[in-house]
């Protein structure tokens, strides 16, 4: 079969088996695959590394992050690479986007990196591309395509509005309850990009696609959001087995959507409420989510942390390291078709700090 | 999102001197005749005090996302987007690390203390009392919940 027609038929295979109409056990068997190696990587992310004046950086997210970067390096067996997630920064600025990248420079293998707003909407990107490259692109890795995204761009009439200063528009996107905020999109020249990049990747090759949003849409007046969601899921479709890891709600949340598992970072820096606990509004955290254990501010590491990522055959089992906190997994399971933590999942299972209101 | 609908503050929410001295002497009068006043605020008074605590809600709303001095630059709103995860309903409640029954004033300035590394507010403070406001606004609706966790 040449790539072409190979390619064609798992789309059409993949489509059928999304529809729900090929038996389990028969999918399976039509997506066996022994191609790709287990491998593993680790994924930090939201270190928010905050400048108060000259030399001085908030201690505390520095220590955040220092954390992370030292556990990391003492993982055994050695990842393959890291995954940063965004938000390096908190304002944007270079002196905290270069003391960030001092920190995780301490990271021992390749880095990753994902754009994330707080990165991005002092300079629209331009000191992370000169330290970090291109705001998206991708990469193989064993068998997995990886696909990284500048998924916090916005309207390009807010973007280039008449802003007084670009920290005035830095300081608009960094409110996360910024009644005057604007969504997160990936956009269509990105789309377009992603859309002939995915052409020459087969149908049962496993997808992972890094964004700093999530990809699906929770909660719009916090930006737990991507107004273009759909059309990027669209274009992911067509394939056996993907999933997004994203950062940016520095909580742990994860969803099954078709076929795209998803999966968000804990922040290095601090936690967020779940957006269910603001009383005033209506929110979609998805149901399958089991929330993190409830922040305790006396502990100033807790409701952070960071994760390794394990990968068989593409799917993904995520391990979150929770300061302070009992680790847990969340991982694909091949039976029910979606992630579950593996200790918590079920109602009776639950710890009662995980209970938000 | 901010509060959907703060409490629309007036343009000018500070009575007139004049206004002042006559209240006062109203409540003066009542408590001398000792007659029920019971009934003698007017339409006009309670928009009044509705405007009144609507700039304190704003106030808050204020300190809250950045207004408030911070020594290391941080704000309530970064860790508790509209305030989120505040509670005001469950106070005063017992505080584990604190080793007792604290109100929520007492909470904020743990929060001023620690997180913004900041000096704590006394409990008169009118920032500390638009603080609360603007709390306990967000979670307008909720149920006491006195002493949950
Ligand atoms: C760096 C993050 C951070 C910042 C900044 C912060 N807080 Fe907190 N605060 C927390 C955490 C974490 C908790 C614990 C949340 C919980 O108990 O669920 C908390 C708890 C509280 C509580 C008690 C909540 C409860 O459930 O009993 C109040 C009230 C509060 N904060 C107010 C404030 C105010 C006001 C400010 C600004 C002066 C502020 N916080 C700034 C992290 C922060
Ligand atoms: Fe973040
Ligand atoms: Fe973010």
């Amino acid at each position: 079969m040449s790539g072409l027609k190979r390619r064609e038929f798992m789309k059409r295979g993949a489509a059928l088996a999304a529809a729900g109409s090929l038996p389990l056990g028969v999918v399976e068997l039509a997506f066996a695959d022994d191609q790709t190696p287990d491998f593993s990587f680790a994924f930090i992310s939201d270190s928010h590394i905050t400048h108060i004046k000259g030399r001085e950086f908030v201690r505390n997210f520095d220590r955040g992050l220092m954390r992370a970067v030292a556990e990391a390096n003492l993982l055994h067996p050695r990842p393959d690479f890291v995954i940063y997630g965004g938000d390096i920064a908190q304002l944007g600025t270079a002196a905290e986007i270069d003391h960030g990248l001092d920190i995780l420079g301490g990271l021992r293998g390749d880095v990753h990196y994902v754009m994330g707003e707080h990165d991005y909407y002092l300079d629209l990107g331009e000191h992370w591309e000169r330290r970090l490259g291109p705001q998206y692109h991708s990469f193989d890795h064993k068998g997995v395509h990886f696909v990284v995204l500048n998924s916090i761009l916005t309207h390009e009439a807010w973007t280039h509005g008449a802003w007084d200063s670009p920290m005035a528009r830095m300081n608009e996107m960094a409110r996360l309850d910024n009644p005057d905020g604007s969504p997160f999109m990936v956009g269509a020249a990105q789309r377009a990009w992603l859309k002939q990049d995915l052409e020459r990747v087969y149908c049962d090759t496993p997808i992972v696609v890094l964004s700093h949003s999530p990809l699906q849409k929770i909660y719009r007046g916090w930006n737990f959001w991507t107004e273009d969601a759909e059309a990027v899921q669209a274009l992911l479709a067509p394939f056996r087995k993907v999933t997004v890891l994203y950062g940016h709600v520095h909580q742990i949340q994860y969803n099954q959507i078709g076929n795209i598992s998803f999966h968000a970072a804990m922040a290095t820096a601090w936690p967020w409420p779940y957006p269910g606990s603001y009383s005033q509004q209506t929110s979609h955290l998805p149901k399958l989510t089991v929330p993190m254990n409830r922040a305790d501010p006396f502990f100033e590491r807790d409701a952070t942390g960071w994760q390794f990522v394990n990968l068989h055959s593409g799917d993904i089992d995520v391990h979150y390291q929770l300061p302070g906190n009992t680790p847990r997994v969340v991982a694909f399971d091949a039976a029910r078709g979606h992630p579950v933590d593996r200790h918590h999942q079920a109602p009776e299972d639950r710890l009662p700090t995980q209970d938000h209101y | 999102m901010k509060p959907s609908s703060t409490p629309s503050p007036a343009a000018r929410a500070t009575p007139r001197p004049g206004r002042l001295v006559r209240v006062a002497a109203g409540v003066l009068l009542s408590a001398l005749a000792a007659t029920g006043g019971a009934d003698e605020y007017t339409a006009t008074d309670l928009e009044r005090w509705q405007q009144a605590y609507g700039q304190v809600v704003k106030k808050g709303d204020e300190l809250f996302h950045g207004g408030l001095a911070s020594e290391n630059t941080l704000q309530c709103a970064q860790c508790h987007p509209n305030a989120a995860n505040t509670h005001p309903e469950t106070y005063p409640k017992f505080q584990q690390q604190l080793g007792r029954v604290a109100t929520l004033f007492e909470m904020i300035n743990w929060c001023i203390e620690n997180p913004l590394e900041s000096a704590p507010l006394a409990a008169d403070d009118p920032r500390m009392v638009a603080l609360q406001a603007y709390i306990t606004f967000e979670r307008r609706g909720m149920p006491l919940a006195p002493g949950k966790h």
